[in-house]
């Protein structure tokens, strides 16, 4: 049987010291497996982004431990910490983070270029999120479901096995929002990635195939 | 669209960089007028300094003299001790001599028509050798000196030394002097003005002892070993210092630069221009870096290597370094061009043009250091946090 996407154990995280203490995270088991989306809920607050930068490796956790594809981060520096993010991982964000400077195509191109792969193939990932007539529009000429079609494009350069989306609905319209659930829910099934979302938006969890809910720093039952 | 495998960094770094600096143009424009700024600032204080270095050899590098034989123990050209003329005659009976001559070099004082005196430094040349003597003459004729009392001076001094034409009768050292000759651009390195004269003219001028002189200047056989020729002047000569040219004006250089101190305040105001280009420069860059942050923690996060990072600052440097030095050094040619015309010379020769480059590159990327510092201080998490 193949180890998990993503798993964690007894993970917890606290941020500040002595009385300013607060605890995001309270010993929390969690497993993500290829071939599946799931959505991360709760309340503001609530530790949900604090858990998907743990499993993207941007946080070191208080306690507990977590393995992506069956290897354990503990031990591990920075830079191979990076270079696991960068083999391994796509990243989007609620703000989709492209570079202003640069058109859609290059946008695209820079991931590749980081993961050593041809730079052709930006056109390729385009036309797989349905953008294939805006290579050359700039970010600020794309709709922001556009954008963050784009920013997923970005996300698959290099085929990484596991994707991490932070509120990629949230600045969306309702239409447009469903659109970007749906291609992520396409990449989890049809091509067999690890798709964890974090998000308040009950569309995702009506696609997705768990929702995990978090409440004060714990999974809730 | 771009095809093909390429290796991290080789291109989209330099794009990146590119793109951030050219996105927002009002940046980038005041980006480059900070770089062409601090450039233009760097070439004038360096120019300033070559210049200075320069007029002070200026008589040394335009005589066509292979040795100079001085007074023993004299530090400059310009202030030296009498020497015999007897040393002239001991000097032809070296073997390898070709040929010797004495030059005059006197501190002077110029009455000028309206009244109030001007040191000037008088120099008597023999105008039938042709060793020393006024150079980029521009009104009279080198011929115009033979006329008894007759003097040249340049352009760039005939305002402080109140006249304004040629054929201006002068008084100097309480003797009628008449200007029959302007040049340009031999400035003096000292306050007083170069004024020449036939070597007879400076001696009466001057009123210096017929038997004595500054210098006794000289041309070698063109089969004489220098050094051999200059040993054997010494053993000759032993109440003179004797040198070749280019160790003459090397010790005259270094006397007025670094002994009297005021080569060094040049110096100091080059580095000074030096620093303050670096913070101009490393301030825009800066700030730059700064505008673009959120971008470095998405790449952070996305887990580019720190060399990718590196790299599109560094790319940011050598762009911002080519496109504003560039400009930089033409608008320092074109100021120095100018400067021909006036008392304080800057001179920036063409080999220092890559010089100058060289400079605001290594600046640029001095600059930069600390927009990496920063750029890596960021959080990749922070992308989440936004």
């Amino acid at each position: 049987m193949s180890a998990p996407a993503l798993e964690t154990r007894g993970l917890s995280m606290v941020y500040g010291t002595g009385d300013t203490a607060v605890r995001a995270l309270d010993a929390v088991d969690f497993q993500a497996s290829a071939g599946e989306i799931l959505a991360l809920m709760g309340p503001s607050g609530s530790g949900k982004t604090t858990l998907l930068m743990l499993l993207g490796c941007l946080l070191h956790p208080t306690a507990g431990a977590v393995w992506v594809e069956g290897q354990p981060l503990a031990g591990l520096s920075n830079h191979e910490l990076a270079q696991l993010r960068l083999r391994r991982m796509g990243f989007i964000f609620q703000s989709y983070n492209l570079f202003p400077a640069l058109t859609a195509a290059e946008n695209i191109q820079v991931a590749l270029e980081l993961k050593g792969r041809d730079l052709g193939e930006a056109a390729e990932l385009l036309d797989r999120v349905g953008l294939r007539g805006r290579l050359r529009n700039y970010p600020r000429q794309l709709s922001g479901g556009e954008k963050q079609r784009v920013a997923i494009a970005r996300a698959l350069a290099g085929d990484p096995p596991i994707l991490l989306a932070d509120e990629p609905t949230a600045a969306l319209d309702s239409v447009t929002g469903r659109t970007v659930v749906k291609l992520l829910a396409d990449l989890a099934h049809e091509q067999g990635r690890a798709v964890v979302v974090v998000t308040h938006d009950p569309r995702v969890g009506e696609l997705a195939d768990r929702v995990v809910r978090i409440e004060d720093g714990r999974i809730g039952l | 669209m771009t095809g093909g495998r390429s290796h991290w960094g080789a291109g989209m770094a330099g794009l990146l960089a590119w793109r951030n600096l050219a996105h927002d143009r009002s940046r980038f424009v005041v980006t480059l007028v900070g770089i062409i700024f601090a450039v233009v600032l760097i070439a004038m204080q360096m120019g300033l300094f070559l210049g200075f270095s320069d007029s002070t050899t200026t008589i040394i590098n335009h005589t066509r003299a292979d040795f100079w034989i001085v007074g023993k123990g004299s530090q400059n050209f310009e202030v030296t001790l009498p020497i015999s003329e007897r040393e002239l005659y001991l000097a032809r009976s070296v073997p390898g001599v070709a040929q010797a001559e004495a030059l005059l070099v006197q501190f002077m004082l110029w009455k000028k028509p309206d009244g109030g005196n001007e040191s000037i430094i008088l120099l008597g040349s023999d105008l039938n050798t042709g060793l020393a003597g006024p150079w980029h003459i521009v009104e009279g004729r080198l011929e115009d000196l033979r006329r008894p009392d007759a003097v040249m001076t340049d352009r760039v001094y005939m305002d402080k030394l109140g006249v304004g034409r040629v054929g201006t009768q002068v008084e100097i050292n309480n003797r009628r002097a008449l200007l029959v000759g302007v040049t340009q651009g031999i400035r003096s390195f000292t306050t007083s003005p170069w004024v020449f004269a036939s070597y007879r003219s400076a001696q009466h001028l001057s009123g210096f002892a017929d038997d004595k002189t500054n210098y006794v200047i000289g041309r070698l056989r063109p089969d004489a070993d220098p050094t051999q020729v200059r040993d054997a002047l010494a053993r000759i000569l032993p109440r003179t210092d004797v040198y070749l040219s280019a160790d003459f004006a090397a010790r005259t250089r270094d006397y007025w630069m670094f002994t009297t101190g005021a080569g060094a305040s040049v110096l100091m105001s080059a580095v000074l221009g030096l620093l303050v280009g670096v913070v101009i420069v490393a301030q825009v860059l800066y700030a730059t870096t700064v505008d673009h942050l959120p971008e470095f923690g998405t790449l952070r996060a996305m887990g580019a290597p720190r060399a990718f990072i590196y790299k599109v600052i560094l790319s940011q440097a050598v762009i911002s370094a080519t496109l504003g030095g560039l400009p930089g050094i033409a608008v320092s040619l074109m100021i120095a061009k100018g400067s021909e015309f006036s008392a304080a010379a800057i001179l920036v020769p063409p080999r220092w043009t890559v010089v100058l480059y060289v400079i605001t590159l290594v600046m640029c990327i001095l600059a930069s250091v600390a927009s990496i510092r920063k750029a890596m201080s960021i959080d990749p998490a922070m992308v989440f946090q936004r």
